[in-house]
């Protein structure tokens, strides 16, 4: 881990500023569907912030966020997509197929919240792995 | 010890090189682009499908992400799968120090960078 720059300009903004590039990355994640985006880009940007309050704050940022919560999200997030991925196949229909008669919800319906859980899936999942990147990368060499 | 490593790099050489030539020879099977008897130019049927029917299928208005998580859904796993895989390489290949780290933050406890 590099020094940290001991700056009030930089804590109040990083502070400021994050929260603001979470949300941001929440309505990426849950507007894929209107809109470009995704599981990918948010779930880049949802890294980019605790990232940057890696940067920032340097030790104070792995209170909230310790130094193996990126690959336990990563798998959790794989985890989760490959069980809604087989979710319709244990009930009879083939892998990812959401819209079977099986659910009582119209196929089209089932087949939008099946997009939706996985690209929130994808979202923890790439998020996760980002962060452990970083942190492998940022911890694993010099302090 | 030595020569257990090089034999362990000399297979692994051998090995990226056979996938670096098989995948540089399965690119040569691709059309070129732009080109009109590409199949994808030629057999049209699934794009328009997608246009035709994925808002009623999926009720998602943005065909790209249908087409990405719903209908090329597998392919969306293993291309999310990779993101973990490598995830967990790096954890894998770069060195642990944490409790190293924790202990002595001295850099003459450690051993130096690259050596072998």
């Amino acid at each position: 881990m590099t020094s940290v720059y001991d700056s009030l300009f930089l804590h109040t903004v990083a502070r400021a500023i994050v929260p603001i590039i979470q949300v941001f990355a929440f309505y990426i994640i849950t507007h894929g569907h209107y809109s470009p985006g995704g599981g990918f880009q948010g779930g880049v940007m949802l890294a980019a912030s605790i990232i940057l309050l890696r940067i920032s704050l340097g030790e104070e940022s792995y209170g909230r966020f310790p130094r193996n919560a990126g690959i336990v999200l990563a798998g959790t997030g794989a985890l989760c997509f490959a069980f809604l991925g087989f979710v319709p196949l244990f009930l009879g229909g083939s892998f990812m197929d959401y819209g079977l008669e099986l659910f009582w919800l119209p196929s089209a319906t089932a087949h939008y919240w099946g997009i939706f859980l996985a690209e929130v899936f994808i979202g923890l999942l790439v998020w996760g792995s980002l962060m452990a990147i970083y942190d492998a990368l940022a911890t694993g060499g010099e302090e | 010890m030595v020569e257990r490593g090089g034999l362990l790099r000399l297979v692994s050489f051998v090995l990226v090189a056979f996938l670096g030539a098989a995948l540089v020879w399965g690119a040569t099977g691709l059309p070129q682009r732009g080109d009109p008897l590409a199949p994808a130019a030629v057999h049209q049927s699934v794009a328009v499908y997608y246009i035709e029917r994925s808002y009623e299928e999926t009720r998602t208005p943005n065909m790209v992400t249908a087409v990405l998580v719903d209908y090329r859904g597998f392919d969306t796993f293993g291309e999310a799968l990779v993101v973990v895989v490598a995830a967990l390489s790096c954890l894998l290949i770069l060195p642990r120090r944490q409790s190293g780290l924790r202990e002595g933050r001295n850099k003459e406890d450690r051993p130096a960078r690259g050596a072998q």
